[in-house]
């Protein structure tokens, strides 16, 4: 092979052409073991680049760096789906000049496919990559170090970048097959000792939760499915990354091994839970933007009826192909439910950033049933409030919001409260959830928030929805 | 009323504790994750339930991890008789 790809990260810096001022971008698919995103800033810091925009999937702990970075004005603007951790915190003060923009995953998505979001250069960790850059989340020699599954998030970068750098912990002889990311999208391939610690891809959000009041919550949500109409043969679901939402897939197993029933397709971020049910054939097709876990991400590698989607392919509200448009069911947790049903998973109700988006209002709007699952108070904090701290999800795509108190029905879907009723659940006015969290704890004082917005929640068609103050 | 040195609570998620020591009028030492919000009410719980022991001089150091005002009250119950040996829910 004469020509390959493959460079040092300063020389593929320097063959981007990348100016002060530009947009560099990342995907979050390690979530809590990324190592991509502080190694190639601090790469970026020691060449002098200044001004960036920083446009990554998902930020979280482990992105803390990124704080000197911003002090020395490398980074002056970011644009993630979330934030979490000490980064999260110093940016809610108001360490930044310019709001952070918050996107869902098919917000994103759109963004980028129509160029509201453009990328200069994407700087992409890959599990497995050849010198001409087939890039894949999936391991691929003996060698491999790291393995994360799906690159949903990465592929509109991939396909929509300027410049596209690959970083790899494993090359691979050519051809890296089957390939997410096509060697005709990559402009340059750098070796790394490491893209991400594969064991902390659970880690963050997701909990496998023993909680009695998270299996009270999980058996109330199965009941609502298999009460709502759209539990039959054919369905297809999607469950978010809370602990109640991931126990209610075992119940929800139980009932379609008692009457025979087979969903069509698990729809998102694919877990462990659903590559059982898919292998015992109860789930027909996993659609995997993000492998949650390894036994997910080893089943991505293995099995064709496992397969990977990018984000628009998942939930762009531009492209009326996109799978949440096929979703029947999706369970969603909550950080704040208001009795509008307006649902806030981006910021703590002390005003700091402590979430992500992620595909909550995709999904929420476009599937059939949306169900929140959400304790009333988490220790004193309500979790169904009068009116959310921030809006991300609005109340016009949320059905159902079930809690330890009773479940509450939107009233745009009067048939769902009758089917639930009838099933004898119990089922209250949002409104007396409300109340019923306000007689626990008291009236809470207002939050310090001062003028500067340090934030800024777009909607998935690329409208602001909210902003988020400075707390102080 | 004489007050010695005592603790009752964890630092669990939704609980509280509470540590007593003697002092000069009430002072509260409150850390909470809730302080923004809850603060006031959280003091306001403390101060009330020692009063209603009769407790007014003591130093307490509340290190609050979102307790709801039952727990926060049995806590410095808890903590106020083993400062006072008075067993408040026996005489």
């Amino acid at each position: 092979m004469r020509n390959t790809k493959v460079v040092s990260l300063e020389e593929a810096i320097r063959r981007s052409g990348l100016q002060d001022g530009m947009t560099i971008s990342f995907h979050h698919h390690f979530r809590g073991g990324d190592k991509v995103v502080n190694l190639v800033v601090a790469k970026l810091a020691e060449m002098g680049f200044k001004d960036l925009h920083l446009a990554a999937s998902s930020l979280s702990d482990v992105h803390a760096p990124l704080i000197g970075h911003i002090k020395a004005g490398v980074i002056t603007r970011i644009s993630t789906s979330g934030l979490r951790g000490e980064l999260a915190e110093e940016i809610s003060h108001g360490l930044m000049e310019h709001p952070v923009v918050f996107r869902s995953h098919g917000g994103r998505g759109s963004a980028i496919a129509s160029g509201e979001l453009h990328i200069d250069v994407a700087f992409l960790g890959a599990s497995s990559c050849d010198p001409l850059g087939n890039a894949s989340g999936c391991p691929r020699s003996d060698s491999a170090k790291s393995i994360c599954g799906s690159l949903g998030y990465a592929l509109p970068d991939a396909r929509y970048a300027d410049h596209v750098v690959v970083l790899t912990d494993d090359l691979v002889d050519y051809p890296n097959v089957p390939k997410s990311i096509s060697a005709c999208d990559v402009e340059s391939v750098v070796v790394v000792d490491s893209v991400g610690d594969s064991s902390k891809i659970s880690s963050g959000a997701i909990r496998d939760s023993k909680n009695p009041r998270d299996i009270l919550l999980a058996q109330q949500a199965a009941r609502v499915i298999i009460n709502s109409g759209y539990f039959k043969d054919g369905f297809s679901i999607q469950t978010g990354t809370g602990g109640a939402s991931l126990a209610a897939v075992k119940y929800i197993r139980e009932s379609m091994l008692e009457r025979g029933i087979k969903a069509s397709f698990a729809l998102g971020g694919i877990t462990a839970h659903m590559v059982k049910l898919h292998e015992e054939g109860l789930i027909g097709r996993l659609v995997d933007v993000q492998s949650f876990d390894k036994v997910a991400a080893e089943s991505l590698a293995h099995d064709q009826f496992h397969q990977e989607v990018s984000a628009v392919e998942y939930a762009s509200a531009d492209h009326s192909g996109s799978a949440v448009h096929a979703l029947d069911i999706v369970i969603l947790s909550a950080l704040e439910v208001d009795t509008d049903f307006n649902v806030n998973v981006l910021v703590g109700s002390d005003g700091i950033i402590r979430g992500a988006i992620g595909g909550h209002p995709d999904t929420a709007e476009d599937s059939a049933l949306s169900i929140i699952v959400v304790p009333l108070l988490r220790g004193r904090i309500p979790c169904v409030v009068p009116k959310v701290t921030t809006l991300v999800t609005p109340g016009a795509g949320v059905d159902v919001v079930v809690t330890e108190y009773g479940i509450a029905v939107n009233p745009r879907r009067p048939e769902i409260a009758e089917r639930l009723a009838t099933a004898g659940l119990k089922i209250l006015d949002i409104k007396e959830l409300s109340d019923k969290a306000r007689s626990i704890i008291g009236k809470p004082d207002p939050l310090p928030s001062g003028e500067k917005v340090v934030g800024i929640v777009m909607d998935r068609h690329g409208r602001v929805l909210d902003e988020i103050h400075e707390v102080k | 009323m004489e007050i010695k040195n005592a603790v009752a609570g964890t630092l669990e998620s939704g609980d509280i504790l509470i540590q007593i020591a003697p002092g000069d009028g009430l002072q509260i030492d409150l850390q909470s994750s809730v302080a923004a919000q809850f603060g006031h009410q959280i003091r306001k719980v403390i101060t009330e339930t020692l009063s209603g022991l009769g407790i007014e001089d003591a130093w307490v150091k509340a290190t609050d991890k979102g307790a709801l005002d039952c727990t926060i009250r049995a806590r410095v119950t808890a903590a106020a008789v083993r400062a006072t040996g008075k067993d408040v829910w026996k005489d």
